[in-house]
């Protein structure tokens, strides 16, 4: 974007690397054939939204509803003393101020994570017990008749707190004599995992080149712009709890309400309504969910609703990141990688949520991407600090994996004086399925021709030419690549199991055929804006013919759907797409008994088309789709042991993950005097294997992209020594607008997965997990430094330019910064 | 986040308003569009017991030639500085400032009147009216006087004005003749000015007056390299007085190349 | 301590009895059943509360409700006219400019005076007319586009 504080007035702006401003697509209704598989088809999601006519949590309102507002915190670390309702119970209005004394509950909020089997998971009660060990963790609730009663009634409860020590990084954290968070966990450590192939240090002991950073992947706040949010009601005659709450997993929720409320999990039905995106932050169950159902029941069953206000998600929802890295990378003089060592120390924040130390488990998982690096060493330390705890933001752990060695293998090339293109070249894995140096299978993949694409598509050669020109006059332009591949379709239960996730990583899906030919598809999966209702009717279209308009899905009502894991981690269509597939298929195959035994055809020889099935080699001896439907529901012709009707469930349990990859290109300008960068141009080029709908995948990429750059460039959560969180409103942490966000160039190879029938991979983490480092990259080499670290924010930029200005700049970590906590 | 409940007396004229304020006396606000104060309210970094709306007063919104100067009703708001015909004539710097402020939606709310009350240190119509010399009109139980713009702004939030004036009139020089440039220096397109410029060339002579690097507003004339070197900014988040100080130098360049132009 | 506030809110007229502190946003979705128009933060950033008062865009959270007294307020719920959307509301499914949705009402709203101010809007002028509102799902690609296609009809 032209800033105009940003141009310079003297000088005319780089020319030449500005991609084309993208042509209008047409809009695309599918193709002749249909709304199937491939096709851009247009959301069926869309109508409600664009209307103002979707149902978002705080749009619920049941009878008699009362409004609940928390009492938190306002202190990082404390010992809890009396809590004073006096005052707020006599503001008119206010009904009831409840803390830990007046609900009951069976257990605290659920961590389903312990990858070394030893890790410290100390309770955390829904409403604090004796103490607090973070600014937001909340103390009380106050039930009102009115949003105004309840906030002036939180606002009236007065708390004593006895302040304690505090330790906000984890590097403090970890030191002799830093403050303790949990008795149970000494030294303020969760777990230490640890992992090395054999004889590490003997095998990289004699390498040519090392290269050592420290790299700061900074802490973030993921942001969904709908806060979170309860309606939750407990019935008293029966035990039954209705919750609506804004989640991307309603179904762990459902289980959890019902061991954490001590009530039967099948009077337990949990709606995620539609969810005003998640990326993660709503991949959890948090204490306001235990809450607002215990003072559901504690109020006689009078329903009761929970609107986060923003400053509240800032403080009480997950964060994400804020892990301290070191690594080292072993390699020849020739650029050819031969180990790699990466020593990370994992901020966990106060508490466990649902996944905690298993998101920088999966960076160690990661730590080597697309490199054929035989000799691996990583150990990661997670942490407590008195923080927000860290859990899954997009991405979850696999950013930090390619951020840093995309980092180190650039810094590799600088050192060898390789062109980045080609040190990559000469270390990709080529062979598929490859096992990775932590015994991951990658299913398929093919680096260089996502990297050869990438590279035609923004003419790298003649972009370094001109980057050479525009350096000679003055100019501080970089081109930064990343070339990355993830871990998706969480997961195959058997190694959910082994790395100590306590949840499985199946997917389940019911299609169910109506008389009408109509057709209901109930999904375990739970989209918050990732449009599963239109790749799935898709997916049917294709599979049986049946149109796309014809097709409802249905998702996220735990009353309504078999028991499904959720909508995280890219799994949804490797997984859950595949779990409907499958029941696709069956029905398929029930169709062709039907049409087999009616026409008195042997079922091999059945062939099937456009919504129909025929004898092969004669077409007009068949049955269309309508018509085996009618068959199967009238039930008064069909072939023996096969039941009436065209339902049929399937729950689909992933043999292996899938591994998307790509390769993006950033190209950046660095305004000398003030130390601004500015994208020119974002180029993505993605590898999530066969594609259901273009559209939806593209959109997919382009906001990933967008808020990886808001990692690299703006995004920041910041805590001072208390523990106060400098960054709690959307004023200060500083999300990017419409005119800090370039156009995303985007293009596809496919390479299918084989982990799958449909061949697909995921793509919703890509863009996150990819441009954090093409986007350092680019800066890097626009500054022709080593290593910054994020957010490249102007300040930190403008110094390193004072430095160059001084002193050529040597190797090495040139600025450096506590774990989100400076 | 919910504001404390407080009363709302609304004013249908300046007499009307002025004497609720009096009546309120320290714990009455004067509520115009409500862009300052509404976010404070809901963050309860304020508790008035009373607001009085002085958004109806009528003829309070206007942009007017008026003598030597072009006079601006202090219930006008931003769009319609922004917008205005006769200031992107006669004193496009205003103009160009009022653009700069927050996004579309803001400007179509917020006054310059109430604007300049709330005196934040990083709002960007300060910087305007210091380098243009402006007057500000107040009017109190005691009648109307004329302040300078450049003895306004006293501290963080704090003005001239006493308790119970308000802003009804901003008068501003024409710039006839003259080039003049408002740059600003964010992160983010809709954000507060880290630091903002405004510029003026008049011949030789050169006006600058910078936001954000300080309390109030900092006026340079004749050397302002001096000027911007004595500078003491407050570091924070969004940077450190020393890249202030910086950024204050760069920005003066620029919009003094750009007011030349 | 309640005051009557009159408003005509999508060619219709209501008159409710409020707490001064009320803000528009919630006289809208609260007190009319008009839940179309959002709440995405407490400090007039994001946008999702955008709704346009006697024609003119703002931010329904920084406005309280006694304020729109007499006046004219139109939400996402009336933006289309006789059962036909709106160039933009259909610009946005066309281009794919929504995923969650929750941004898109306040979105839309505010691309409208966009397009007031610009009928042929440059892609610069798009972004810098919606720097008020934040989406954090489509990286604004497609949004650009979707106000580009509108103004195109």
């Amino acid at each position: 974007m032209a800033d105009p504080a940003a141009a310079e007035p003297e000088g005319e702006q780089f020319e030449g690397f500005q991609g084309e401003s993208p042509q209008l697509p047409e809009a695309e209704v599918g193709t002749p054939q249909g709304k199937g598989i491939g096709t851009s088809t247009l959301r069926k999601e869309d109508a409600e939204l664009i209307a103002g006519q979707g149902r978002f949590v705080d749009d619920i309102r049941l009878p008699g509803m009362l409004y609940l507002a928390f009492v938190r915190s306002p202190v990082a670390h404390a010992t809890l003393g009396a809590i004073d309702a006096a005052r707020a119970r006599e503001i008119p209005g206010v009904i009831a101020v409840l803390s830990a004394e007046d609900l009951h509950f069976e257990g605290g909020v659920p961590c389903g994570s312990n990858p070394t089997g030893d890790a410290r998971q100390p309770t955390r009660w829904p409403l604090a017990r004796n103490r607090v060990r973070m600014v937001g963790e909340p103390v009380a609730v106050v039930a009102a008749e009115t949003r105004h009663a309840a906030a002036d009634g939180a606002a009236a409860v007065e708390v004593e707190y006895d302040q304690l020590p505090v330790v906000v990084g984890s590097e403090e954290a970890v030191r002799e004599g830093a403050p303790q968070l949990h008795e149970e966990a000494p030294g303020n450590l969760c777990c230490s995992i640890r992992y090395a192939t054999d004889r590490f240090d003997d095998a990289v002991a004699g390498a040519e080149v090392v290269v050592r950073q420290r790299v700061v992947n900074q802490r973030l706040t993921p942001v969904a712009i709908e806060p979170r949010g309860v309606v939750a009601q407990f019935q008293p005659s029966t035990g039954e709890v209705t919750l609506f709450t804004s989640t991307q997993v309603p179904h762990f929720v459902k289980t959890f309400v019902s061991v954490v409320i001590g009530t039967s999990e099948a009077k337990v039905r949990v709606i995620a309504p539609d969810v005003g995106g998640g990326f993660g932050s709503k991949l959890n169950t948090y204490a306001e969910e235990y809450v607002a159902v215990a003072a559901s029941k504690a109020l006689d069953g009078v329903p009761v609703k929970w609107t986060e206000s923003r400053q509240e998600n800032m403080l009480a929802t997950i964060h994400g990141r804020d892990h301290v890295q070191d690594a080292e990378l072993y390699a020849t003089r020739e650029g050819r990688i031969v180990g790699f060592r990466l020593n990370v120390l994992a901020n966990m924040g106060a508490y466990l949520q649902l996944l905690g130390p298993t998101i920088p488990h999966l960076t160690l998982f990661m730590g080597t991407g697309v490199y054929d690096i035989a000799n691996y060493s990583c150990r990661i330390d997670c942490v407590f600090t008195n923080t927000t705890p860290t859990d899954a933001y997009r991405g979850a752990g696999r950013p930090e994996a390619t951020h840093v060695i995309e980092r180190l293998v650039d810094i590799l090339a600088r050192r060898l004086g390789i062109d980045p293109a080609e040190i990559r070249r000469r270390n990709f894995i080529r062979e598929f399925p490859a096992t990775s140096a932590t015994g991951l299978l990658y299913d398929s993949g093919d680096y260089d021709k996502t990297l050869d694409r990438a590279l035609e598509l923004v003419g790298y050669d003649e972009l370094r030419a001109r980057q050479a020109e525009a350096r000679a006059r003055g100019k501080l332009v970089g081109i930064g690549l990343s070339t990355y591949v993830e871990v998706c379709g969480l997961a195959p239960s058997s190694v959910t199991k082994a790395i100590g996730v306590g949840a499985p990583g199946w997917e389940s899906s019911t299609v169910r055929v109506h008389p009408t030919g109509k057709v209901t598809v109930v999904t375990g999966t739970s989209p918050h804006g990732q449009g599963h209702a239109t790749s799935w009717s898709q997916i049917v279209e294709t599979e049986l013919g049946i149109p796309f308009d014809d097709v409802e899905v249905i998702h996220g009502d735990t009353a309504f759907a078999p028991y499904g894991l959720g909508t995280y981690g890219s799994r949804s269509l490797a997984v859950g797409g595949t779990a409907l597939y499958h029941s696709l298929r069956k029905v398929r195959e029930k169709a062709r008994k039907i049409v087999a035994h009616q026409l008195e055809i042997d079922p091999e020889d059945l062939e099937f088309g456009d919504g129909r099935f025929h004898a092969k080699g004669s077409p007009e001896r068949g049955m269309t789709m309508a018509e085996v439907i009618g068959a199967a529901w009238s039930a008064d012709n069909l072939p023996e042991g096969v039941e009436p009707g065209l339902e049929e469930t399937t729950f689909f349990d992933p043999p292996n993950f899938t591994f998307p990859f790509g390769c993006h290109v950033c190209v950046t300008e660095v305004d000398r005097e003030t130390g601004k960068v500015e994208i020119s141009r974002y180029l993505a080029v993605d590898d999530c294997g066969r594609v259901i709908n273009p559209m939806i995948v593209d959109g997919q990429v382009h906001g990933g992209v967008a808020q990886s750059i808001g990692q690299a460039l703006f995004e920041e959560t910041v805590y001072d020594e208390d523990g106060q969180c400098l960054t709690a409103s959307l004023v200060d942490y500083m999300i990017p607008t419409a005119f800090e966000i370039p156009f995303i160039e985007t293009e596809r190879t496919e390479t299918p997965s084989p982990t799958n029938p449909l061949g697909v991979k995921g793509i919703g983490e890509a863009g996150t997990i990819a441009a954090t480092a093409a986007v350092v990259n680019s800066v890097c080499d626009a500054l022709g430094v080593e290593h910054l670290d994020m957010p490249l924010q102007p300040e930190r930029v403008w110094r390193v330019i004072q430095g160059l200005d001084e002193k050529p700049v040597e190797a090495g970590p040139l600025e450096t910064k506590g774990g989100g906590t400076s | 986040m919910i504001s404390s409940a407080f009363a709302l007396r609304r004013a249908s004229s300046l007499d009307e308003a002025l004497r609720l304020l009096a009546e309120g006396g320290e714990d009455a606000k004067a509520l115009a569009g409500g862009h300052s104060l509404i976010p404070l309210l809901k963050l309860r970094l304020a508790a008035p017991e009373t607001l009085v709306d002085i958004g109806r007063i009528e003829g309070l919104s206007y942009i007017r030639e008026d003598g030597d100067r072009i006079a601006i009703g202090a219930l006008t708001r931003h769009a319609d500085v922004e917008c205005s015909e006769l200031l992107a004539r006669r004193c496009r710097l205003l103009a160009e400032t009022a653009a700069e402020i927050g996004d579309i939606q803001v400007r179509n709310r917020g006054t310059i009147g109430g604007s300049l009350a709330h005196a934040d240190p990083n709002a960007d119509l300060p910087a305007a009216v210091v380098a243009l010399d402006a007057e500000i009109v107040a009017t109190g139980p005691n009648g109307q006087r004329m302040l300078r713009a450049r003895e306004f702004f006293r501290g963080l939030l704090e003005t001239a004005l006493e308790p119970g004036e308000l802003i009804t009139e901003v008068r501003v020089p024409p710039l006839d003749g003259a080039g003049s440039a408002y740059v600003k220096f964010n992160r983010r397109a809709q954000d507060w000015a880290i630091v903002g410029c405004a510029a003026i060339v008049r011949g030789e002579a050169e006006t600058v007056a910078w936001t954000g690097v300080g309390w109030t507003p900092v006026l340079a004339e004749g050397d302002w390299r001096e000027a911007a070197s004595r500078l003491e900014p407050v570091g924070d988040l969004s940077g450190s007085a020393e890249y202030k100080r910086h950024l204050a130098g760069v920005l003066a360049e620029r919009a003094l190349a750009r007011a030349r132009a | 301590m309640r005051e009557r506030v009159s408003v005509t809110v999508n060619g219709r007229s209501y008159e409710r009895e409020v707490e001064p502190r009320l803000l528009l946003v919630h006289l809208l979705r609260d007190e009319l059943g008009l839940t179309g128009t959002h709440v995405g933060c407490d400090t007039s950033t994001c946008g999702a509360c955008t709704v346009r008062i006697d024609g003119d865009t703002v931010k329904s959270c920084t406005v309280l409700a006694l304020q729109v007294e007499g006046c004219e307020v139109q939400t996402i719920e009336g933006l289309a006219q006789n059962g036909e959307l709106h160039p933009l509301q259909r610009a946005f499914h066309e281009q794919h400019a929504l995923q969650c949705g929750y941004c898109t009402p306040g979105m839309i709203m505010a691309a409208t005076s966009v397009l007031e101010r610009h009928p042929d809007p440059t892609d610069e002028q798009i972004r810098k007319g919606l720097e008020g509102n934040l989406c954090r799902c489509t990286g604004y690609h497609n949004i650009v586009l979707a106000v580009k296609a509108a103004a195109r009809g």
